[in-house]
């Protein structure tokens, strides 16, 4: 471009008209937002959020305290200690996650023999204190209960690929 | 002002006291309130060009956005960095905040609707936004910190610079008008918007228009260098600067920077509007344009140099600081003085 032209195009502020009409039509456009707290995104079966500890139909817990999630952990934060319970069958006494030191890499769900550690549909467990998010075991029980369906349907839907 | 006073018929020392202070506030209320809205409408035109929705939770569409800001900025913590000038620190943003208010009292916003009808309107317009330079350097410079200094720095040049492009543009205008008052500037564009500064209609058969037009421009993108606006917000340039000048401050010291500045560039809308664009003149003097009070006239006119504010800031790359400069002393001083040459030459020779 010469520099005549340049000049020219600079003195009449063609390039910023461009952009102005350019700019005017982009304002008028539908806006792909998403009303984050009262809309959201979808998610993926797949999804690795907030982890639960699943029972049952009968309401016995899944867990029979393997430890392979605790081993396979990368990070480090699943500790689990285990008994024989009162009837002779090998369950967890205590079961932690470290929320903090977790990396939602899923490891523990595929480790799980018996899908009782999984990562469910929800990520909005934000807390005003660090102490809120070392998980125990009753909490993580609560977690499955609440979002057993939501979790048995995911489960459902992944399973054909795995 | 003292014949006011020594004439007996006139109300007393008393009347004019109430009469301009309910004026004051009247204007601030106003003013602030419309600050409060345009500051979303800036927010929301960024937002539509970038195909966002903006804010849009607090009140019905977001309209109580800025109150909700105006409750946080109020309610944190006031933070004065060790080894800062404490005084100076916290003089700097009422400094800013001051000198933006003070600039309206010139500001006819209708036939009468004024504080002080100075005849030296312009002038005191002048010298009150070079004094804007004050806030900005003192409180780089008071907060003891690098990225604050530097901002401030360029500000300094590039305030100082595009205050001489405005003031030959502001010549060429009181050329035309022959008076500095600004009531006057507005009642002499009467007539319909061929006879607006911007197109100089009272000139023909001159050609003014070619001269006023550009003159438009330049007034207009070199207000916008004046209140640091992108593209020239080089002082505060997030990018490379942080937040320029802005960096140390938060709470209210914060909250009156940033009033002060929007204060600025709405004055600058109004003073587009009133040295070009008519005032509160209707664009065509007949009867569904002048039904709307002159006062709407001027607040729409203001609002869409605002939004043309906004859109600049959502479309303009920034400026780098040598173009700054070369556009300011290079490109619009020898044309807004070639302007005045011009302006000068029809007034001596062309005009009646």
């Amino acid at each position: 471009m010469g520099r005549i032209e340049q000049t020219i195009r600079g003195a009449l502020l063609l390039d910023f008209w461009g952009a102005f009409v350019l700019g005017m039509r982009y304002f008028f456009r539908p806006k792909p937002t998403v009303n984050y707290p009262f809309e959201k995104g979808p998610l993926s079966p797949r999804f690795r959020g907030q982890h639960a500890l699943r029972r049952y139909a009968n309401g016995e817990e899944r867990c029979i305290a393997c430890k392979l999630c605790e081993a396979v952990c990368p990070a480090q934060a699943i500790t689990i200690e285990a008994e024989p319970r009162a009837d002779g069958s090998r369950r967890t006494t205590r079961y932690d996650i470290d929320m903090v030191k977790c990396i939602y890499c899923g490891y523990c769900q595929e480790a799980c023999p018996v899908d009782a550690i999984v990562e469910g549909p929800n990520f909005e467990f934000a807390t005003e204190t660090r102490e809120e998010l070392y998980y125990d075991k009753a909490k993580l029980l609560e977690n499955g209960d609440r979002w057993e369906r939501e979790i048995a349907r995911n489960l459902e839907l992944d399973a054909p690929y795995r | 002002m003292w014949t006011y006073w020594l004439n007996p018929e006139n109300p007393g020392v008393g009347f004019w006291i109430a009469d301009t202070l309910s004026a004051i506030l009247a204007f601030m209320i106003v003013l602030l309130l419309s600050l409060a809205f345009l500051l979303l409408m800036d927010r929301k035109v960024w937002a539509a060009v970038q195909m966002r929705k903006g804010p849009n939770v607090v009140g019905a569409f977001g309209l109580l956005q800025s109150f909700a800001d105006f409750l946080k900025f109020v309610f944190k913590e006031i933070v004065v960095p060790a080894g800062a000038d404490r005084v100076l620190f916290l003089l700097a943003p009422l400094i800013t905040f001051i000198l933006a208010f003070i600039g309206w009292a010139v500001v006819p916003v209708a036939p009468g609707w004024v504080i002080a009808d100075l005849n030296v309107g312009i002038l005191y317009l002048l010298a009150i936004s070079s004094l804007g330079v004050y806030g900005i350097i003192i409180g780089g410079w008071a907060s003891n910190s690098k990225y604050p200094f530097m901002g401030s720095l360029r500000s300094a040049a590039q305030m100082v610079s595009y205050e001489v492009s405005i003031g030959f543009v502001i010549v060429t205008v009181l050329l035309f008008a022959g008076s500095m008052n600004l009531s006057d500037i507005v009642t002499m564009q009467a007539g319909g918007f061929w006879n607006w500064n911007l197109l100089a209609g009272h000139s023909l058969p001159w050609p003014m228009f070619l001269v006023m037009i550009p003159m438009a421009g330049v007034f207009f993108i070199s207000a916008l260098a004046e209140t640091n606006r992108p593209p020239f917000d080089l002082p505060e340039a997030e990018s490379e600067l942080v937040a320029g000048y802005q960096v140390e401050y938060s709470s209210t010291p914060y909250l009156l920077f940033m009033i002060g500045e929007y204060l600025n560039i709405v004055l600058m809308c109004a003073m587009t509007t009133i040295l070009f664009f008519g005032g509160w003149l209707p664009p065509i003097e007949i009867a569904p344009f002048t039904w709307i009070p002159p006062v709407f006239w001027f607040a729409i006119k203001v609002v869409f140099f605002f939004f043309m504010f906004a859109m600049v800031k959502a479309l303009v790359p920034r400026y780098r600081y040598d173009q700054l400069m070369r556009l300011g002393w290079k490109i619009f001083l020898p044309t807004s003085l070639g302007a005045v040459v011009l302006v000068g030459a029809y007034i001596a020779y062309g005009a009646n």
